[in-house]
């Protein structure tokens, strides 16, 4: 299915080749750079490119296209979505994807792509597996490695995930420490209009885990109101059956960090947004200035605490400086990308957050068509905006008491102000 | 060659010098054919090699990384060869598969050096442990060196055969490899993908699979027998090889079922909101209620597929989205809606896949996506691709009732910054004011007003939509049309000049005192205009002349004059073929009565529609639907057969321990009535085995404890033969918790041959500990009457609090109803128990033809009960009780 693999970096450098059939001149990414040179934006370049002889299918992802060849007929999701697994392996590996790190570690990269694919087929995706093959690097290791030059890369005993029916958990996982941790995040995705109606609003959510217990434990975590979920994407350690029978999640963990399960609570349902916001901007026709006025203020907050509050506008080409005053936190006008930001920090009920000021337009230009929209970012603590709580969580087949602990997060996704 | 010299310099023994320096100088031809790489190269893989030559392991294992960190960066390390594949024996692990990385990647450069390294591989396919012979096998398959064909063959039918299933697993992909290297191995090959295919490992399913799309995908026969245990595997496939499998399942449903699509399929579209509000589960009810019976082995794979829907991978909730769309009844999928529209939140490139997908499927069924409309709302930050998809699908959800909705969501998009977008918008409106009458006049007022835009391209955009528009009902609109004139002089766009022209000579008889007016302007400016300009210009001048030659007559000529010596070819040749249409003179003939006609004649509305209105003619999902193009090596999707191939197909023999048991029984044809019933206790009996299998896994410390047993793939792909025992399955108690001490035990008849011995009664028992403290060691004990023979579960090591397993044992009852009496014993008590058996459950089901029935009648070994003569009647093939022995 997938033949060869190009990591190129922003600036169209091609780094790294990986082929699984036979190799293919790199001359191949000619006709994406043509693509990328045409579309003015990195993301705006088309995800799957026809050529006479090959399909390109990439993704873009931390500053970084990922290329792959594909020959013949293949699903263009199944490529996509392990592109994506590609980077998250070496995000978990080495921290982050970046084209620095690759370049580091290129030979414990080239050995995890050699046993994620065979024959361009998907072999080994799970982290678990892949930790078990090739140790992933360490700084006690890279230190040892520069002195005598003898640890290696590659794990000494065979993995025996993969043969297993669980094939996402090692085995003989051994801790002193037994604890698990479940991190509820929301997202708000909303469109807010001009009048501060609702034009549509939803919330993803997500659960993330990090399990550290000794052996096979067996787990079931169950919901105070699981009928919230009515949309739901699992990791595939879940036993569907006793999701759709009881509205529990009952499963063998991975060992470490992983997502659990994704949640969709769609607009249909009534979305509480946290917090409101009163704009005004607008250009004069008469001289070559605009006015701007942003006041921010909570909504439906649950006596819980808006932090991180953060408005982002992009604004109109013509726009030259900003000339503005924040009662709270401070802003940035960046002139290359236009970008204005609002960094208020925490959200005051008492004396709510304003920003007011002049706009300054490049002279002679005419004036701005329409009004730059808003996005905002912020953080609740210890709230799932959803109502989703989770009511506890227990463990089968080991003897031990673990530590047990559950946050809550609420997240402003795509949340997006029109004026 | 200084390069020769300094190499040449440093060596000793003479050939050994000449050796070197012959691959010194071809790594220097190579390296001056990468300009980039300095000369400097060649001396560094000097040291490589003599790195690679030295007898330390840790100066190996440097080198070998160096070498895979220059084939990373694409750079020439082929001379090296030799050096390498020496340690291709290598004990250290990690320098072995850096080796194995360098050799898969040279070997086809360096074949009769690669061949050297063959013996090893060979050697490691005999090794005990399972990892050493899969990775050498799959090294072997991966050095494209055509010599080695018959040793990869023989490697791969080993392999096959393999006890481990990922020693399997790896040559269902090594026959992909050797089949690209030497396709004229298909024949032997199809006979291994035969084998895997049959194989019940949920390791090899996935991969096995691919092998058969990339070999032989049109051998649909091969997969008849397999088709029900795919189908029941399907859950526990890695998600990689889920994708796949659906695919493939996807292709033969459409070969082997009749349409689930009724005649009347556009009445169900028109009712789609009522079924919308009802629950899915409603749903599914009413097919059996319709004339229409599905096969129950489309159903199988319809309802087997449907939990993957909650896969975390989007391409496994593609791929089930794809099957429900091709394969399910109208109705039904509706059910895949909410997980499509969850992927949206998924990464950028997912979305524009997703967002294709639902493109197409949007145009034939609005009312899928409708609900969701908001989901498709575009925001600024999105990328243009995404944004021109949202559009798309908002304007094929259009209707009477939302419109509004969506002109308002529209008005904000016309004025956004992104001109392109924005230009793509108002294209979108005239899509919408086309196919809604009700709203035609709103948006053209709207497109009107956006005329006087600041921006070129939406003034431009406005007036190419609003000239498709007036053609549609172009009676009211004299108005727009001489606004439209006074615009003329502002408009630069070309394509907007053209149509403003067109619109004056279509509808010149509307503006009388106009046309000929712009026609006047045109002939000053006519040179400077670009050639789509020009074209109109002629036409325009053309019409006018027909119609109003009076005032037109000069101007007309003046215009075909420069027409005539144009650069452009095109404009020259319409200027002349234009002529001799309209001017009379002695040569022109017929044809110049007929101008009028031919140039005035009415013209049909332009069809304003959806870019992925043909789209669905690649299966969803594919890559040629995203290119729309067929991309090489694309699998047709067959139209639904008119009539059902023949079902009995895909029955399958029993594995069975014993040939004279019976004849084994596969689905027999059943009455209408019976559907359902069938469909139900399949359920739940599918649904209490993995219950129980669940349960057993997580408190037994012996099993491998996974949540999905492999061990239950037996059971499943058996239990089809079982099928026609319905009837819900009654559980008697055996020893209750009371009596037992917390011990509890059920025990259940599963009517499935007996693994054990082919003379016993297969039973599972359902044990239950209910005290508060472990039970440990239960096993049978003593039985009565002691010559009584039954096959025992293996012992029970521990049983926790609130757990339970369930085991199967096989008992001889002898053909009679006599109760079987043992023990159950724990570490510390013993308890009497008794399974009485109904006469029921000692028969067993098998199924005879017509001819084979009256034959074994005549002998006498057929129970003559009436109900057998009744059956033998409405059946073609014949189930009867065949009494055991």
């Amino acid at each position: 299915m997938i033949h060869s693999l190009f990591l190129i970096n922003h600036s169209g450098d091609i780094f790294l080749e990986k082929h699984w059939k036979s190799v293919i001149s790199r001359s191949v990414c000619d006709y994406f750079f043509e693509a990328k040179e045409k579309a003015a934006e990195p993301e705006n370049v088309a995800p799957v490119l026809q050529t006479p002889h090959h399909y390109l299918i990439t993704i873009y992802r931390g500053k970084l296209f990922f290329l792959s060849v594909v020959q013949t007929e293949a699903p263009p999701l199944f490529v996509i979505e392990f592109l994506h697994r590609v980077a998250d392996i070496f995000q978990d590996y080495f921290g982050e994807c970046s084209e620095s790190v690759i370049k580091d570690n290129v030979v414990t990269v080239y050995e995890l792509l050699e046993e994620m694919l065979d024959n361009g087929f998907p072999l080994a995706t799970e982290s678990n597996v892949l930790k078990e093959m090739i140790r992933p690097p360490t700084i006690l290791r890279s230190v040892v490695n520069t002195l005598t030059g003898t640890w290696s890369n590659v794990g000494d005993t065979l993995p025996t995930g993969q043969l297993s029916n669980i094939p996402w958990r090692r085995a003989g996982v051994k801790y002193t420490n037994n604890e698990a941790y479940f991190d509820v995040i929301e997202e708000i995705d909303a469109i807010v209009d001009k009048s501060g109606t609702t034009v549509c609003a939803e919330i993803q959510g997500v659960i993330e885990a990090c399990v550290r217990l000794t052996g096979m434990p067996d787990l079931t975590l169950s919901f105070m109101n699981p009928r919230l979920l009515d949309d739901v994407s699992f990791h595939p350690c879940v036993r569907f059956k006793r999701w759709e029978s009881e509205r529990a999640l009952s499963f063998i963990p991975p060992d470490g960090n992983f997502t659990l399960m994704n949640y969709h609570v769609s607009s249909q349902n009534l979305v509480a947004l946290p917090v409101y916001v009163k704009q005004s901007i607008s250009f004069f026709d008469s001289g070559p200035c605009g006015r701007l006025d942003i006041t921010v203020g909570p909504k439906q907050t649950m006596g819980k605490t808006v932090e991180a509050l953060m408005v982002t506008i992009h604004m109109p080409k013509a726009v030259l400086s900003a000339n503005l005053t924040a009662t709270q936190g401070s802003y940035t006008y960046d002139l290359a990308t236009k970008v204005l930001v609002w960094d208020i920090g925490k959200l005051n009920p008492q004396k709510l957050p304003n920003l007011k000021g002049s706009l300054s337009l490049q002279a002679g230009a005419p004036k701005p068509e329409d009004n730059p929209s808003l996005n905002i970012d912020l953080k609740i603590q210890q709230m799932a905006i959803s109502g989703l709580k989770v009511s506890r969580l227990e463990m089968f087949g080991e003897k031990y008491k673990p530590f047990k602990g559950v946050k809550y997060l609420t997240k402003a996704g795509k949340f997006q102000v029109r004026t | 060659n200084s390069g020769t010299k300094i190499h040449g310099n440093r060596c000793d023994g003479g050939i050994k010098c000449l050796k070197q320096a012959s691959n010194a100088t071809t790594t220097f031809l190579c390296s001056a054919a990468q300009p980039l790489s300095p000369p400097s190269s060649v001396l560094r893989n000097e040291d490589l090699k003599e790195m690679l030559e030295s007898n330390k392991e840790s100066l190996k294992l440097e080198a070998m990384k160096r070498v895979v960190g220059l084939i990373a960066k694409g750079k020439n390390a082929s001379e090296l060869f030799p050096a390498v594949v020496k340690n291709v024996a290598s004990k250290n692990i990690e320098l072995k598969k850096l080796v194995y990385v360098y050799l898969v990647r040279y070997a086809e450069e360096q074949q009769d050096l690669a061949l050297l390294s063959i013996s090893t591989f060979q050697r490691a396919l005999k090794e005990p442990n399972q990892f050493i012979r899969a990775s050498a096998l799959r090294v072997l398959s991966s050095i494209r060196v055509p010599i080695i064909v018959p040793i990869m063959m023989l490697a791969i039918k080993e392999a096959a055969a393999d006890m481990s299933p990922y020693v399997r697993k790896t040559s269902a992909h090594a026959i992909q490899k050797l089949y690209s290297l030497d396709p004229d191995q298909k024949e032997q090959l199809i006979e291994v993908i035969e084998k895997l295919l049959k194989d019940k490992s949920t390791l090899v399913a996935g991969s096995v699979v691919v092998a058969f799309e990339e070999v032989c995908p049109d051998r649909i026969d091969l997969i008849h027998k397999n088709y029900r245990k795919l189908c029941n595997l399907l859950v526990d496939v890695e998600e990689w090889g889920q994708v796949v499998i659906i695919s493939m399942l996807t292709r033969y449903a459409r070969t082997q079922f009749t349409s689930p699509w009724k005649e009347g399929a556009s009445f169900e579209e028109n009712n789609e909101k009522a079924f919308y509000a009802s629950d899915s589960e409603e749903k599914s009810e009413r097919t059996e209620a319709e004339a229409y019976v599905m096969d129950p082995d489309h159903r199988l794979l319809l309802r087997n597929t449907k939990p993957l829907l909650q896969s975390r991978n989007t391409a496994v909730v593609m791929s089930v989205a794809q099957l429900y769309w091709h394969l399910a009844p109208r109705h039904e999928v509706n059910l895949v809606t909410k997980s499509l529209v969850r992927l949206l939140r998924s990464h950028r490139e997912v979305q524009y896949i997703v967002l294709q997908n639902i493109a197409t499927m949007s145009i034939q069924r609005k009312g899928m996506f409708e609900p969701y409309m908001k989901s498709f709302y575009v925001r600024s930050t999105d990328a243009t691709h995404i944004k021109t998809l949202k559009l798309e699908i908002l304007t094929n959800l259009a209707n009477e009732a939302n419109i509004s909705t969506i002109l308002r969501e529209f008005q904000t998009y016309v004025k956004s910054q992104d001109k392109a977008f924005a230009a793509a918008t108002i294209q979108a409106i005239g899509r919408c004011a086309t196919n809604i009458s009700e709203v035609t006049d709103t948006c053209l007022n709207g497109l009107v007003l956006l005329l006087s835009n600041r921006d070129e391209t939406v003034v431009a955009e406005s007036v190419v939509v609003i000239k498709k528009l007036l053609q549609t009902q172009p009676t009211q609109h004299s108005e727009i049309i001489k606004h439209m004139a006074k615009l003329f002089d502002n408009i630069t766009v070309s394509m907007a000049r053209a149509s403003i022209l067109w619109l004056m000579g279509e509808y010149c008889d509307r503006v009388p005192k106009i046309a000929p007016d712009v026609l006047r302007k045109m002939a000053k400016s006519f040179t400077a205009e670009e050639d789509i300009v020009k074209l109109q210009t002629v036409n325009l001048a053309a019409k006018l002349y027909l119609t109003n030659s009076k005032q037109t007559k000069l101007l007309t000529q003046y215009i075909l004059n420069l027409g005539k010596y144009d650069q452009s070819y095109d404009i020259r040749d319409r200027t002349r073929f234009i002529r001799q249409l309209i001017v009379p003179n002695e040569k022109s003939g017929a044809l110049n009565k007929y101008a009028r006609r031919i140039l005035l004649a009415p013209k049909p509305a332009p069809v304003l529609e959806s870019a992925f209105k043909d789209r669905d003619r690649y299966q969803l999902g594919t890559l040629s639907h995203s290119l729309n193009s067929k991309a090489s090596g694309y699998q047709e999707l067959s139209d639904w057969p008119a009539v059902a191939p023949d079902q009995s197909v895909r029955n399958v023999e029993v594995v069975e321990p014993v040939q004279e048991w019976a004849p084994s029984v596969g689905k027999t044809k059943k009455l209408k009535s019976d559907d359902k019933f069938y469909s139900d206790n399949e359920e739940e009996k599918a649904e209490e085995e993995s219950e129980s299998s669940e349960g057993s896994s997580s408190s037994s410390s012996s099993s491998s404890g996974g949540g999905k047993m492999v061990a239950d793939v037996y059971s499943r792909a058996s239990f089809q033969v079982t099928a026609p025992s319905f009837g819900p399955v009654k559980t008697y108690e055996l020893l209750h918790h009371m009596t037992g001490k917390g011990l509890s035990a059920k025990y259940h008849f599963p009517r499935q041959p007996c693994l054990h011995q082919p003379g016993m009664v297969a039973v599972q028992v359902t044990l239950s500990n209910g005290s508060d403290r472990s039970l440990e060691e239960i096993h049978v004990g003593d039985r009565s009457p002691a010559s009584l023979n039954i096959h025992c579960f293996n012992t029970i090591e521990r049983l926790e609090p609130e757990a339970s397993v369930t085991v199967s044992m096989g008992i001889d009852f002898s053909d009679s109803t006599q109760a079987a009496n043992f023990q159950l014993c724990t570490k510390e008590d013993g308890f009497s128990v008794s399974i009485q058996p109904a006469v029921g459950e000692l028969l067993m089901p098998s199924s005879l033809s017509e001819q084979d029935f009256s034959r074994e009648q005549g002998e006498k070994k057929i129970l003559q009960a009436p109900l057998v003569q009744l059956q033998a009647k409405c059946a073609l093939l014949l189930c009867v009780f065949n009494i055991r022995r």
